[in-house]
């Protein structure tokens, strides 16, 4: 149970506790479709601390989503496999684990946030059923000791009137009110670990700021290490300690967030930087990453960034692949030019 | 860029668009309306690009199919070149509408799976056959395809074939085919991935000064349109809240729901975090079928008082707005530059 964790007063994680919350070492998964083998995840490693934000970072298509899925064990199978790796939660690897042991440690340990509320959430039932449901399969409670937990939840989340509420179905709320939903249903066993997929992508700005801020504020509150999976630089910005950029499915940087910004070391995320308009600067060109992410069946050989990279030379065209070269502390970028890369400016 | 004095390509006075909400399947009656535009008022230079922005459901693409004729207005006009539309005989309104063409947001949904890529681009000939001879279409839509940055030999592929970006500047191509004056963007980059929306909004700004077109631009992103636009409108519930050149909006903004969605804007530099002013607004957008009596942000808005229930305020400049602004207690904000 992740209730009696102590606090420090900054909301960092506590340095008693030893080791990562989540930890996910050369994960591999493909997909065997018709049109052949496609390489969704190709050795993607990452951990997570409690307390801590880890943003995952990358376009479509780059296999953001896959690694979360692989993780939550939700993976559609087929077409989908995991080949390869270890995902390990507090020391025992899930992928070992029986379908019902990982169904416990789904909810309890490790929750998901997805980015359609609407179409996660059951039409047919309502929101407090839903949400009584978790309390009466996992925790054995009655229905109406459920249907009370449901109301605290929605209280939790600050859905005004939850008393009346929990008797709504999902299409009743709101977009930014469902999304409340999911993360109340999240959250409702505390688990020690939330990955949010693209939690606000389908929202407004203005009910995004007041989702990201709700999820910051009971992350810091239940210690949760919070996996935020995104393609945007600016919430990324606001919210994340750590981030891992993804590219065709592999790691290609990993920094904390201030490193990543003011010194990025890998040229898929220098450029991306430079693509995004900001709101606090006009006029500038906007850089281009030329061509298109590759596809996932036909990844070219080295690095998979080379065809639309600036710094290519013969060298990234040939395998092997480039590894995580550790550029300062804490610092790694999957690129062999990494030191130019960082000196451009 | 623009001078002031460039002339007037479009303009919208007193626009007002209500879908009536109706009960009963047999006598329709009318319950009430949804208000999705109401009295907009905006001028479009030539040359330039007015973005339009605004969370959904506040009018924005309502607006863009008034402007190309998708929906007729239940009052007010629309003014091409100086001329009202609704005035113009049936030949009149088909040429008219040559001047003006629409990019569509979703890049998957607006080309027709079953036609090529000469097809789409082409079928705009098709309808309007008196603007080029049969013998030269075929040039001329390789010429398109080669103007927004695509393969020429690639026109006898069909959409599925490309990927999103590519299909945008399809979209865009086929937008270009008749030489028009205007082009409206329906949120063009959305669906797009971050480093594809780079590509097009660049080829955007190009075709700009190339062909001297003008732009009017409706997104939701914020830090898009203020990279794009000359001048910026902000919509609410059917209505423009603000409006000016974008440095006013931006970095001068008066009215409390620019400010609030301008702070909501996540900027890409963690150094920044807690450094700004952030307005975090309580609620969500009221239905536009039964709006706020006077003010319609006053439900959410923190300067509120009771005037706000009593007084619709107009837009227009205040002794603490230099630009137009719908506020009673309008006041300059700075919100996304660091405090301090």
């Amino acid at each position: 149970m992740t209730a009696d964790v102590t606090l420090d007063v900054e909301g960092v994680a506590d340095p008693s506790r030893t080791g990562p919350a989540l930890e996910v070492t050369d994960l591999q998964v493909e997909f065997r479709t018709r049109a052949g083998l496609a390489h969704a995840v190709n050795g993607v490693t990452f951990h997570v601390d409690a307390g801590e934000t880890l943003a995952i970072l990358g376009e479509s298509g780059c296999g953001k989503s896959v690694t979360a899925q692989a993780v939550m064990g939700i993976l559609d199978s087929p077409p989908g496999f995991v080949t390869g790796g270890q995902i390990r939660y507090r020391g025992k690897d899930l992928l070992k684990m029986s379908e019902q042991q990982r169904r416990a440690v789904r909810a309890n340990q490790i929750a998901m946030i997805f980015q359609d509320a609407l179409s996660a959430l059951n039409p047919v039932f309502t929101v407090g059923f839903q949400l009584a449901e978790l309390f009466r399969k996992h925790r054995g409670m009655s229905r109406a000791e459920g249907r009370k937990r449901a109301v605290e939840l929605l209280d939790l989340v600050r859905i005004p009137a939850a008393r009346q509420r929990v008797r709504d179905f999902p299409h009743q709320f709101s977009g930014g009110m469902r999304q409340r939903v999911m993360i109340a249903m999240a959250l409702a066993l505390d688990p020690e670990v939330l990955i949010a997929d693209e939690p606000t992508t389908a929202l407004d700005v203005t009910v995004q700021a007041q989702i990201m801020s709700l999820l910051a504020e009971l992350q810091r509150e239940r210690q949760m290490g919070l996996i935020l999976i995104t393609h945007d630089m600016g919430v990324v910005a606001d919210v994340a300690d750590r981030i891992s950029v993804m590219y065709a499915g592999r790691m290609v940087e990993q920094a904390p967030v201030h490193e990543v910004y003011a010194r990025p070391s890998h040229p898929y995320t220098k450029a991306l930087l430079e693509s995004v308009p900001r709101l606090d600067q006009k006029g500038r060109q906007l850089s281009v990453i030329q061509g298109l992410p590759p596809t996932l069946t036909a990844i070219p050989p080295g690095c998979a960034f080379n065809p639309r990279c600036r710094y290519a030379r013969e060298e990234c065209r040939q395998p092997p692949v480039p590894p995580l070269y550790e550029v300062a502390d804490r610092h790694a970028s999957a690129c062999h030019f990494w030191q130019e890369v960082r000196q451009d400016d | 860029m623009t001078e002031p004095t460039a002339e007037v390509v479009l303009e919208t006075r007193d626009l007002v668009k209500h879908f009536p909400l109706t009960r009963g399947v047999v006598f329709k009656r009318r319950v009430g309306a949804v208000q999705a535009v109401d009295h907009v008022n905006l001028q479009l230079h030539r040359g330039e690009t007015l973005g339009v922005v605004g969370e959904s459901g506040c009018g924005k693409s309502t607006l863009a199919r008034l402007l190309v004729g998708l929906e007729q207005p239940t009052s007010g006009s629309i003014l091409l070149h100086g001329r009202d539309t609704a005035k113009m005989s049936a030949s009149q309104i088909r040429k008219a509408r040559r001047d003006i063409q629409l990019v569509m947001q979703d890049p998957y949904t607006s080309l027709n799976p079953r036609m090529t890529v000469a097809d789409i681009v082409g079928e705009p000939f098709a309808i309007h056959p008196e603007v080029l001879p049969a013998k030269r279409r075929r040039a001329r839509v390789q010429e398109l395809i080669e103007l927004v940055g695509l393969n020429p030999d690639h026109i006898n592929r069909y959409p599925h074939q490309f990927s999103g970006g590519q299909r945008q500047r399809i979209g865009i191509a086929r937008a270009l085919a008749l030489n028009p004056k205007i082009i409206l963007c329906d949120e063009p980059v959305s669906a797009l991935d971050v480093s594809i929306q780079a590509q097009v909004i660049n080829l955007l700004e190009e075709l700009q000064d190339e062909l001297g077109l003008s732009y009017l631009f409706i997104a939701h992103d914020l830090s898009v349109v203020r990279h794009i636009a000359d001048r910026v409108a902000v919509m609410y519930l059917g209505k423009v809240v603000e409006i000016g050149t974008h440095e006013e909006i931006y970095d001068h903004p008066t009215h409390p729901y620019t400010q609030a969605l301008l702070s909501a804007v996540p900027v890409p530099d963690p150094t920044l975090r807690g450094q700004r002013d952030e307005i975090v607004l309580e609620g969500d957008v009221p239905s536009p079928a039964n709006p706020p009596s006077g003010c319609r942000f006053r439900t959410r808005c923190w300067k509120a008082e009771e005037i706000c229930a009593e007084e619709e305020p107009p837009l227009v400049s205040r002794q603490q707005s230099a630009h137009p602004s719908a506020c009673h207690f309008a006041e300059e904000r700075d919100v996304i530059h660091a405090v301090g």
